[in-house]
């Protein structure tokens, strides 16, 4: 059991590529922790600098207290599951199992034990005996998990684990992992490039951006508030849609509707009047028929171009006119993130199922002024202040100041 | 396979192979059936010898009992057992390096073993003649070694580097982090999914300098260092009349039999699935 500490951990690879800046954030102890982002940022060599694979440029990393910056992988005990499995092709399945447990010159009978009580939670008791090569995929995951649950280690660490599997092998993986962490309550770090995997799955989670933290706070506190554009595009699907606005006073124009901020929104914004980003989340608009009280935000009317009906969920996409170009700059800037072509942005709205909007024909919506979210279109920076008050909406725990540095960049 | 094909396509593999393996072993089922042969059936032109002997290998004159051939067959043995021994620990270094490593000059290696590899031997001879001797190199077991050695580094470079990048080196991350020193790592995991990669090189290596046929010629002149391939050549027969080609085919079997045990012996773990189910798959 331990908690990790990093400190300005900076990765500058040999070609004088700064992989990862200044990663400064607390793992706890028995926690699941996320790190996700896009491809390529930084996210792999991270989990190398904790397990030890890679060397650390400058900062420091405290495991339980100690610092370990130069302490070698086998001497951290960590255990890593890799997204290639990394099972040992010669060995038979138990032997793979067994490998970690022998290096420590465990004695035979708990080997034994160990391994056969792995062998029962991940339903592997069959295939013991076997080779790696005639086992499907699945089996192969969980024999990597199992290789790291016998060595009981002080933190397991995972590189995409799942992404190699079919979509609903990859499902099921993912409860079963959940499941085998909470009941060993061991430290985790877990690494994907997948939103809704490190929305489920962690604890909290930190968001990363070209070797950059951009973010960390559990999955409620990043979708509520996100510190900036790239974690509100990231986090979420359907992604928030971001649409040009200007800021006059309390008064919001978007290329749709005129709206009026809360009075307490509008006190906490702590930037000038003038050119905003404006976030809207599908669930923040409604079909207006169905809102009984529309103080809160502001009607509006457009046609509805497509209309997704998922059972339990209703989509409306509809246009909106914007400045041509206008947030080019800045969606190539987000990278993940869809801000629409030239002809306007593509706008997706979550309605009531009972609503009765029709493909092709107008519809009267009422968007939710409270929970617009509002950004600096310069950097990116999110312009309500998040303190406490919003976070306790949801009942999420207060968050270290460590925690959010880094935000905002 | 498509099915409706099959009976055609099938009849087509099976000619073929019959004719690949005719084509190649027509010439070796003659030359045992040649050494098997009494010096007066040698010509009589019949592809089964009538009366089958060993004259020609144990026989008064048979090739185990000349002069030079027991020493000929020894120096063979050693000179390319040490000259593939060196040649692959030295390639196995050099392909580690190239597949694991990112160093300026890593591509001029690549190339330069390659040119290395289609420089025409036949062409440093002369030169390697006289450097031999006054290095007091010619006629010893090194005078040989070295070039052979020289000549099928690259062939190993090339086949080692090939192998070893379809290791996954995910494995020796994985066995680090499971505890291993780099040394066990090395051991109980890399190495034995290396294997099949270093037993092929060495056979390729072993094969040229066991064939070789032109240094082995130029750059000795006694028993001392001579080897099976050049020994052949200065059989004798007890006449300047007599061709001795029992013997000379005797001979011939005796080198070709060590290259067929040891394909033999090794295929299984040349062939055997590399590294079947590392990853993904
Ligand atoms: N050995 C290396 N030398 C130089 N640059 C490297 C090296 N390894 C990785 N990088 C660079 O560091 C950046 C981060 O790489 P990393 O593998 O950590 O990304 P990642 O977030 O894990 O991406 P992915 O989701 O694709 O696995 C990349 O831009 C990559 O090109
Ligand atoms: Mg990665």
């Amino acid at each position: 059991m331990a908690e990790i500490v990093l400190d300005k951990v900076t990765k500058k690879y040999g070609d004088g590529f700064e992989a990862v800046k200044e990663a400064d954030f607390t793992i706890r102890d028995g926690e699941f922790f996320i790190l996700v982002g896009p491809s390529g940022c930084g996210k792999s060599t991270l989990l190398n600098m904790i397990v030890g694979l890679e060397d650390i440029t400058s900062g420091e990393l405290r495991v339980g207290g100690k610092v370990v910056n130069d302490v070698d992988p086998k001497d951290r005990n960590m255990a890593m599951v890799f997204q290639s499995y990394a099972i040992y092709p010669h060995l038979t399945v138990r032997e793979n199992m067994e490998f970690p447990l022998k290096l420590r010159r465990m004695d035979k009978a708990e080997i034994d034990r160990r391994v056969d009580e792995a062998a029962r939670i991940l339903e592997l008791t069959e295939h013991l005996d076997r080779k790696p090569g005639n086992l499907s995929g699945g089996q192969r995951q969980r024999v990597a998990m199992g290789r790291a649950v016998v060595r009981e280690p002080s933190a397991f660490l995972m590189d995409e684990p799942l992404s190699n599997l079919d979509a609903k092998l990859r499902v099921q993986m993912r409860t079963a992992i959940s499941r085998i962490q909470q009941r060993l309550g061991t430290t985790t770090v877990y690494v994907t490039h997948d939103q809704v995997e490190a929305m489920t799955l962690g604890d909290r989670v930190a968001v990363l951006r070209r070797g950059e933290v951009q973010q960390v706070g559990t999955p409620r506190e990043l979708y509520n508030t996100p510190r900036n554009l790239f974690v509100a595009g990231f986090i979420g699907s359907p992604a928030m849609n971001l649409l040009p606005g200007e800021l006059d006073g309390r008064n919001l124009r978007l290329p749709m509707v005129e709206l009026e901020l809360p009075e307490d929104v509008a006190e906490r914004l702590d930037g000038r009047p003038g050119r905003v980003i404006a976030g809207i989340r599908p669930e923040d608009f409604e079909d207006a028929t169905l809102v009984e009280d529309r103080s809160g935000g502001a009607t509006f009317t457009t046609k509805v171009d497509v209309l997704e009906w998922l059972g339990s969920e209703l989509y409306a996409h509809f246009a909106v006119e914007q400045g041509a170009g206008e947030l080019a700059d800045l969606a190539e800037d987000l990278e993940t993130v869809e801000l629409g072509g030239d002809e306007g942005a593509q706008v997706v709205a979550r309605l009531d199922v009972r609503s009765d909007a029709r493909e092709g024909r107008d519809a009267e919506l009422w968007v939710n002024a409270r929970a617009i979210h509002l950004f600096d279109p310069d950097d990116g920076r999110a312009l309500v202040r998040h303190d406490e008050s919003i976070d306790l909406r949801h009942g999420d725990e207060a968050r270290s100041p460590r925690e959010v540095a880094g935000a905002g960049g | 396979m498509d099915h409706k094909r099959a009976p055609l396509n099938r009849f087509l593999w099976v000619l073929g192979t019959i004719v690949v393996v005719l084509y190649a072993l027509v010439p070796v089922a003659w030359l045992v059936s040649l050494s098997l042969k009494p010096a007066d059936e040698l010509s009589n032109g019949k592809f089964l010898p009538r009366s089958p002997t060993l004259d020609n290998y144990t026989g008064a004159k048979g090739v185990f009992n000349d002069p030079q051939f027991p020493s000929a067959l020894r120096n063979s043995v050693g000179i390319a057992l040490i000259a593939t021994v060196l040649a692959v620990t030295l390639a196995m270094f050099a392909a580690y390096a190239i597949v694991r490593l990112d160093f300026p000059g890593k591509q001029f290696v690549l190339g330069g073993a390659l040119a290395i590899a289609m420089f025409p031997p036949v062409s440093i001879i002369g030169p390697l003649f006289n450097m031999w001797r006054s290095l007091r190199l010619f006629d010893t077991w090194p005078g040989l070694i070295i070039p052979y050695m020289t000549f099928t580094l690259p062939l190993a470079i090339w086949t080692l580097s090939a192998f070893f990048r379809e290791i996954p080196w995910d494995l020796d991350k994985a066995a680090r982090v499971d505890g291993a020193t780099p040394f066990q790592a090395f051991r109980r995991i890399i190495a034995p999914l290396a294997a099949p990669g270093v037993f092929t090189s060495a056979i390729l290596v072993f094969i040229f300098a066991w064939n070789d046929f032109l240094f082995a010629t130029s750059l000795t002149s006694t028993n001392r260092a001579r080897t099976v391939p050049a020994a052949i050549a200065f059989f004798t027969g007890s006449s300047q009349f007599d061709f001795p080609a029992g013997q000379i085919a005797a001979g011939s079997v005796v080198v070709t039999i060590p290259i067929i045990l040891m394909v033999l012996v090794f295929q299984r773990r040349i062939v055997a699935g590399l590294t079947s189910g590392a990853v993904k798959g």
